[in-house]
């Protein structure tokens, strides 16, 4: 029972990161119909730029919490320019192009951000500062301690504050118009392009965080870090129906469920049979059959709908 | 409203310039990576035979700082030939190195070691891994060039009847029964679980660490797997941690040991952790911190400082490219003992100093280097090494011929 508890906390924590990374993709994805490859890489920035503001700020004797609160805010920023310039140069001499081409782009996007990053911080593991002095929290048998805990409601926070956003303000207003009919959208007055700009800055901005939850959690940061965290948490985007919010949070949540059960109990209930090796085969056999019977995902509003 | 000055300028021509800027900015980045590929310092004097090594690791990707390590223990080497004026079979020659990245991937292995029989190379020190080293040693022994791999350690690689084929690392069979004995013997673990990551060497040398734990009285109670690009293990550890074992061994290498060490901390599981050489490295302490403390782990080969010219090497590379991260001694032994033997033979000729190599003792930095009829390592010591107090300190030498003290 306590092992099952421990698990399902497991889940939840790398679920909670799953979660706020595919924000980005689902985001992008709603709006433009892109999906961003690179926005794997742009976590990796973010846990990259906040380790080295972080390494600074305490060198200059600034107090670690306030060292810490001011790197995030600068992690933030430097994705946001991040966001705002593969956009900007990228992405958007290529909205009208064929369907493939900014796909490509993006791939190649990724790949010259991983070597950038190889370049300014070097091929080898960086430790992460740590500044929370993590106390385990015993709950029926399960352990939980400060970071996790802090990671989980953190991101509940984040998620919470992103649905009022797009629900209740101007904002959120001209970023579901846009993503409803660009050119619609367009006729009745919305800068389409500034509304463009801010979904990859607030994608970018939640990237930043869920890297340097990633960094904090981990006590490390590697330059290639982004690439399966992306691939991760792209897959938890496309489960819960990829340009639905909702279903990025709850894709994301349920990934990182089905791989702590799936390594944990798919030994036992095959008896051995298959192993913990199998636990991303057991998260992607999830993922397929959930599209068989729900092409557009858990959450996903079908084609037909939209049109 | 702060981005409106920004967005002002919409017209293609701007977007346009924009999006072309990208591309020098990617050649640019391909041109850097592209520089460390090109043949190492040094013009060739007139009359001079230049010989080309080829060596290759993982330059990109995960385990990227361990093959530019192992990149820059076969560059010194060569580099150190190049100073001393090296004469094989009356002419001097200048040595060149071609390295290339194989990105811990075997089939790209494949195609690299393809690359470097294509620009004639008369020797090739790699591959870093198991996985790669034996797709690669196919491709090496069709074109009878001679490979030296510094740290692939997995038992199959030079028992495929190749005669091409050598290691100057104790294999896995060695190491993996030296760390279950140990287990199992001087630790008295019962209950052991295991973990590994699912390659050619975390896969062997669980393996054969698993056989000689069970041979010596002990229980396996788990084993489970990861795999090289992972960072989060607490589902794989909660299992374990309800099997109640004593000891925990992991297969692997240092980006997953690491926070594995740190992980096992955090779920309170109070247990023995065992990694093999792929988890040897100062970087293991960095990362896990204070979980890094009490964790056992060998290294083929004894201490540098057991060995003669081994604290040495040790300053002169420091010096020059920063601390050792793991197999750069080893790659600087591949080098100079090739060298040896083509010197030996009077030739660069892979046919004709291959028999020499096979025959020959040196006296290198990690060890006394001579290779039994596979190309192993005779004899093979392997160091059993615990962090204290924030540092790796060598527990015992065991195994194998003792080395020449001096």
């Amino acid at each position: 029972m306590e092992i099952l508890l421990q698990q399902i906390i497991n889940g939840l924590v790398q679920g909670s990161v799953y979660a706020l990374v595919a924000l980005g993709y689902t985001m992008v994805y709603g709006i433009l119909g892109l999906i961003n490859f690179a926005h794997g890489e742009v976590v990796m920035i973010g846990a990259m730029l906040a380790l080295s503001s972080l390494t600074t700020l305490l060198g200059m004797g600034i107090p670690p919490v306030l060292a810490l609160l001011l790197s995030i805010v600068l992690a933030m920023l430097g994705c946001m320019a991040l966001g705002y310039s593969i956009e900007r140069i990228a992405y958007r001499p290529l909205r009208h192009a064929p369907r493939l081409a900014p796909l490509i782009t993006a791939i190649g996007v990724s790949i010259v951000l991983q070597n950038l990053a190889m370049m300014i911080w070097g091929r080898e593991y960086h430790s992460f500062p740590q500044l929370i002095a993590s106390h385990p929290h015993t709950f029926g048998g399960a352990i939980i301690n400060d970071i996790q805990a802090i990671i989980f409601i953190l991101a509940l926070a984040i998620m919470a504050g992103l649905m009022v956003v797009v629900h209740r303000t101007r904002l959120g207003r001209a970023m579901r118009a846009v993503a409803e009919n660009q050119h619609a959208a367009q006729l009745m007055g919305v800068d389409i392009n500034r509304v463009i700009s801010i979904t990859f800055m607030l994608g970018s901005a939640l990237a930043a965080i869920a890297g340097l939850m990633v960094s904090a959690n981990y006590g490390l940061a590697h330059y290639y870090m982004g690439f399966l965290l992306g691939l991760k948490a792209f897959t938890a985007a496309v489960l819960g129906g990829i340009g639905n919010l909702r279903g990025a949070m709850l894709g994301g949540l349920l990934l990182g469920l089905i791989e702590s059960l799936g390594a944990g109990y798919i030994g036992d209930f095959t008896g051995g049979f298959l192993g913990s090796n199998y636990q991303d085969v057991f998260a992607f056999f999830v993922l397929i059959a959930v599209l068989v019977f729900r092409p557009s995902g858990l959450l996903g509003e079908r084609l037909a709908e939209r049109a | 409203m702060f981005i409106k000055g920004l967005t002002m300028t919409t017209d293609s021509s701007f977007a346009r310039t924009l999006f072309l800027a990208t591309i020098p900015l990617a050649l640019f980045s391909l041109a850097l990576s592209g520089c460390e590929k090109s043949p190492t310092t040094g013009q060739i004097a007139a009359g001079e035979l230049a010989v080309r090594i080829g060596a290759s690791a993982p330059l990109t990707g995960p385990q990227a700082h361990l093959g530019k390590d192992n990149e820059n223990g076969t560059r010194m080497a060569i580099e150190d030939a190049n100073t001393k004026g090296i004469v094989i079979g009356g002419r001097k020659v200048h040595f060149e190195l071609i390295s290339e990245d194989d990105q811990a991937d075997p089939k790209t292995a494949t195609i690299v070691a393809q690359k470097l029989v294509d620009n004639k190379v008369s020797g090739v020190i790699g591959h870093m891994n198991s996985g790669t080293s034996i797709p690669a040693s196919k491709i090496y022994n069709d074109s009878s060039i001679v490979q030296i791999s510094p740290s692939a350690t997995a038992v199959n690689y030079t028992a495929q009847g190749f005669k091409t084929t050598f290691r100057v690392m104790a294999n896995d069979a060695q190491q993996g029964r030296v760390l279950g004995e140990y287990a199992a013997k001087n630790l008295a673990a019962k209950n052991i679980a295991v973990i590994d990551d699912r390659t050619a060497y975390g896969q062997g040398l669980a393996d054969e660490f698993i056989k000689a734990a069970k041979a010596n009285g002990a229980q396996i109670v788990a084993h489970e797997y990861t795999n090289d690009k992972a960072m989060d293990f607490t589902a794989v550890l909660t299992v374990v941690k309800g099997k109640k074992p004593d000891l925990l061994f992991y297969g692997g290498m240092v980006p997953q040991a690491a926070p594995m060490a740190k992980q096992l901390k955090a779920l309170a599981l109070n247990l023995k952790f065992m990694t093999g050489d792929g988890g040897f490295t100062p970087e293991f302490i960095t990362l896990a911190g204070d979980a890094a403390e009490g964790v056992y782990a060998t290294l083929p080969g004894v201490t540098l400082d057991k060995m003669p010219g081994g604290k040495e090497f040790e300053k002169r590379f420091v010096a020059k490219y920063g601390a050792i991260q793991l197999y750069a001694p080893y790659c600087y032994d591949a080098v100079n003992i090739m060298i040896a033997a083509m010197q030996k033979a009077g030739s660069v000729e892979p046919t004709k100093y291959l028999p020499v190599l096979a025959g020959i003792s040196y006296e290198g930095v990690t060890a006394k280097i001579q290779f039994d009829e596979k190309g192993d390592l005779k004899g093979g010591a392997i160091t059993m090494y615990q962090v204290k107090g924030g540092k790796w300190q060598p527990l015992e030498t065991l195994g194998a011929i003792a080395p020449a003290a001096h």
